[in-house]
């Protein structure tokens, strides 16, 4: 396919949507389709097939629209009036709306959210903005709305150098958590020489609580697959890797099926758009490893070999794959590429605050009204997402901390509600950004609990290789369970610290380093919690069953015994 | 090969380009513990035994993998160091079962050497008294999986000295274990050579010679230099 031919295909996408006068977009994202999206939409074709498939009606399965919890979601398009987007569906109230709409009756009020709902207000939707509004094993959809277009720009009109100063300008930084600035990556693999050299994504999204990267893969897998055509051309590499979860079924399946549709219309494979460039992309499914998140670990999985991290330098920057220089990059990077090139580098880099730019997807959830997929600009206060785009607590209950950032995350407490979301605000708080998970917690949560929560997680999947990660986690594990039975002794909060210290100082890679992140950070901010459990043996959230006696207890409790049957005079 | 200078706690020293600090310490008789660490083997850097601290370095760095370089500042021993050093070793004594008085390695076990050089009179930490077995199956050796600290000496010199890649490791995290072929007896084990290198090196009394008895098993470990050279010389010949 040439450019030309693109283009054409696009308009004639655009032309034919149009021409529908009411289009029923119902979300098919994992959380809809386990709430019962399939039978909607079976239900609305099978309501279309029965009154003669009218050309002017169309139903479409989509992609993730964002308000999980409401699920499943039916967007309503009309001609001329806003969308308008239903929750909670059964198959009959769906039916119900088309019932209506054939009838030219007025469309049902049930279940409709209201028009200007924060949740979708607040939003700033880059890396989703397709997400939700097209079916996404439907190659033709995406290109309609200016899919691969940004891939054509990149070919026929700019040299690799120019594009990764593209990406430099726009003020990309990694979006799985490190926050390395994107364009210096792409530089870096750019000059760097070797044999071959390989575009890896890494979709291993294994944090508990996070699902940004699967929404994306799930819903929108031609925009990973175009922004890695482009890293490709940019860095001079023919061959992408993408790294699926194994625990993420229907993104594989999804993206499998969009590697073979962009091969088929020329816009991936040999001679890409008519260009000299070819890029190959394979997807890779991992075994169940969070490890296998961590980049060295994860290129060693992709070789065939024991998922395992290795130290670092060399980077993979300049010895990855096969010993080739391979960039690396999160699957929610690449889905910024496209929207750099379309929109352009500087306005890209107008989104955002500081050093922080453009958008940031999060995957709101915990004690929060509207969890969901949220995609704000960067540096938007933390009270915004939680009171405005959240909702607040259900209840109108109390707010206590919020999470990000998984099991290398911290927490963060109410006093810092006003703080701006980016890399560098979050690290002065001792958490970090993380690939995007943010976990509301209200005065119900035990921040002693959900440390240990964290810690079982870190020690459940730490691969072993190094000592202080494999044992330290362990170690860390059983004090905590001590403080939350109440049988922990006094020293036992000295020696968690100090193993803190250890675990992150000296752990192998960068999950072990950041494994004692939540304990610190809970210890740093909610101390008073800590110290209730270990001397009162109380815990203030009242979640903590302290079912234990600590041992110098029981020792007194012996003592007793003893005296008393002594007095008595029985036998002990 | 040029020469660089460094600074090696407090003293100038001089090396040579390439080297790591762990080799340049040893030229220079300033002690830094190891347990993974063999010389002929590649490096792992998974005990974190050799963590040293580098200025303007944010975490310490191990040093049996990083390149010494020109201008570095090095604190091999400080008291920070020290203390982690400890409480690797107390880890490693806790995650096990290590009872000296009844293991054949007594006296001669690098973990019981740097437990005593680093002064670990006690360990602070719970014993996790994991259920492990013992693999006494091979005709000639044995694997106690009790004494084992995972330093992967054996699965590295099996793959890469001997070239028959016997051991590797099954599971993950503390769950780990040193497995022979695709985890079947040591004794049904087709691969092995019975060439005993992995009980030469193993530092603790995980593998050992079939008979011996408290205290007796004394490990020779200095063939493995002797025989990588011997190659390197032969290989030189015949190129």
């Amino acid at each position: 396919m040439t450019r030309a031919e693109l283009a054409e295909l696009a308009e004639k996408e655009q032309v034919q949507r149009d021409a529908k006068k009411l289009r029923l977009l119902v979300c098919c994202g994992t959380p809809c389709l386990a709430a019962g999206s399939e039978a909607v939409v079976a239900a609305l074709r099978q309501k279309l097939a029965e009154s003669g498939s009218p050309a002017e009606l169309e139903v479409v399965g989509t992609g993730c629209l964002g308000p999980c919890s409401r699920g499943p979601l039916v967007t309503v398009q009309r001609k001329g009036t806003p969308d308008m987007v239903y929750e909670r569906m059964d198959p009959q109230q769906a039916v119900a709306l088309l019932d209506a709409y054939l009838a030219a009756a007025s469309l049902p009020q049930q279940n409709l959210l209201p028009e200007d709902l924060p949740f979708f207000r607040r939003q700033q939707r880059v890396v989703l903005q397709t997400c939700g509004l097209i079916d996404p094993e439907d190659i033709q959809q995406y290109i309609g709305h200016g899919g691969y277009e940004a891939l054509a720009q990149v070919l026929h009109e700019m040299t690799p150098e120019e594009v990764c100063d593209g990406v430099t300008a726009s003020g990309l930084r990694g979006r799985g958590g490190g926050g390395y600035s994107t364009g210096l990556k792409w530089q870096l693999v750019q000059k760097g020489t070797g044999s071959r050299k390989f575009v890896v994504a890494n979709g291993d999204e294994g944090d508990p609580g996070a699902y940004m990267d699967r929404s994306l893969m799930e819903s929108d897998p031609h925009r990973v697959l175009e922004g890695m055509a482009i890293a490709g051309y940019a860095v001079g590499a023919e061959q992408g890797y993408i790294y699926v979860r194994g625990e993420y079924p229907l993104a594989a399946q999804r993206l499998k099926t969009a590697i073979r549709d962009a091969e088929r219309m020329g816009v991936l494979g040999s001679r890409v758009l008519d260009s000299n460039f070819s890029f190959r992309v394979d997807i890779r499914i991992g075994a169940g490893a969070f490890v296998c998140g961590e980049e060295t670990a994860l290129l060693a999985s992709i070789m065939g070999r024991r998922g395992q991290p290795r130290i670092r330098p060399p980077y993979p920057a300049q010895s990855g794959l096969w010993g080739c220089p391979t960039l690396i990059n999160n699957v929610e990077t690449f889905g910024n590429i496209a929207a750099i090139f379309t929109m352009g580098p500087a306005a890209f880099a107008s989104i955002g605050s500081g050093k922080s730019r453009g958008t940031k997807v999060f995957a709101l959830c915990g004690e929060v009204c509207n969890t969901g997929l949220i995609e704000v600009p960067m540096g938007m206060p933390l009270r915004e997402i939680i009171y405005d785009i959240g909702g607040g607590l259900p209840g109108g209950a109390a707010f206590k901390a919020a999470q990000t950032g998984g099991p290398s995350g911290g927490c963060i407490p109410a006093s810092k509600l006003d703080t701006p979301v980016d890399y560098e605000h979050l690290q002065e708080l001792g958490s970090i950004m993380g690939s995007g998970g943010l976990i509301v917690m209200g005065e119900k949560s035990c921040m002693v609990d959900v440390a240990r929560f964290f810690m079982e997680f870190c020690l459940d999947e730490s691969c072993g290789k190094c000592v202080p990660c494999r044992t330290g986690t362990i170690e860390i594990y059983r004090l905590l369970t001590r403080l939350c039975n109440g049988s922990a002794a006094a020293r036992d909060l000295e020696n968690l610290e100090k193993l803190c210290h250890l675990v992150k100082d000296t752990s192998l890679c960068g999950l072990g380093s950041a494994a004692p992140n939540p304990v610190l950070s809970t210890l740093h901010w909610f101390r008073d919690e800590y110290e209730a459990h270990l001397t009162d043996r109380r815990c203030p959230a009242g979640v903590c069953g302290m079912d234990v006696k600590p041992l110098h207890l029981m020792a007194e409790e012996l003592l007793q015994r003893v005296v008393a049957s002594r007095v008595n005079g029985e036998a002990f | 090969m040029s020469a660089i200078t460094l600074t090696l706690n407090e003293e100038l020293v001089t090396a040579r380009q390439g080297q790591t600090i762990l080799e340049v310490a040893r030229e220079h008789s300033i002690h830094i513990p190891t347990l993974c660490y063999l010389e002929g083997l590649e490096e792992m850097g998974g005990c974190r035994l050799c963590m040293v601290e580098v200025q303007g370095s944010a975490r310490p760095v191990p040093a049996c993998i990083t390149k010494a370089q020109e201008g570095m500042v090095v604190a091999t021993d400080s008291e920070t160091i020290t203390e982690y050093r400890r409480m690797i070793v107390e880890l490693l004594l806790a995650e096990r079962n290590h009872t000296c008085a009844v293991c054949v390695q007594n006296g001669s076990c690098e973990l019981q050497t740097l437990a005593a050089r680093l002064g670990v009179d006690h360990v602070r930490f719970d014993y996790l008294h994991q259920q492990l077995s013992m693999d006494a199956s091979r005709e000639r050796f044995a694997l106690d999986h009790n004494r084992c600290v995972l330093c992967l000496r054996c699965v590295r010199t099996c793959d890469a000295v001997e070239g028959a890649h016997t051991w590797d490791v099954r599971g993950r995290g503390v769950t780990s274990r040193i497995v022979a072929d695709l985890d079947r007896p040591w004794g049904e084990s087709v691969s092995c050579t019975d060439c005993g290198k992995c009980v030469q090196l193993c530092p603790t009394g995980a593998l050992f010679r079939k008979g011996a008895t408290v205290g007796e098993m004394v490990k020779e470990r200095e063939f493995l230099m002797r025989l990588l050279e011997r190659r390197r010389a032969i290989q030189g010949r015949q190129s």
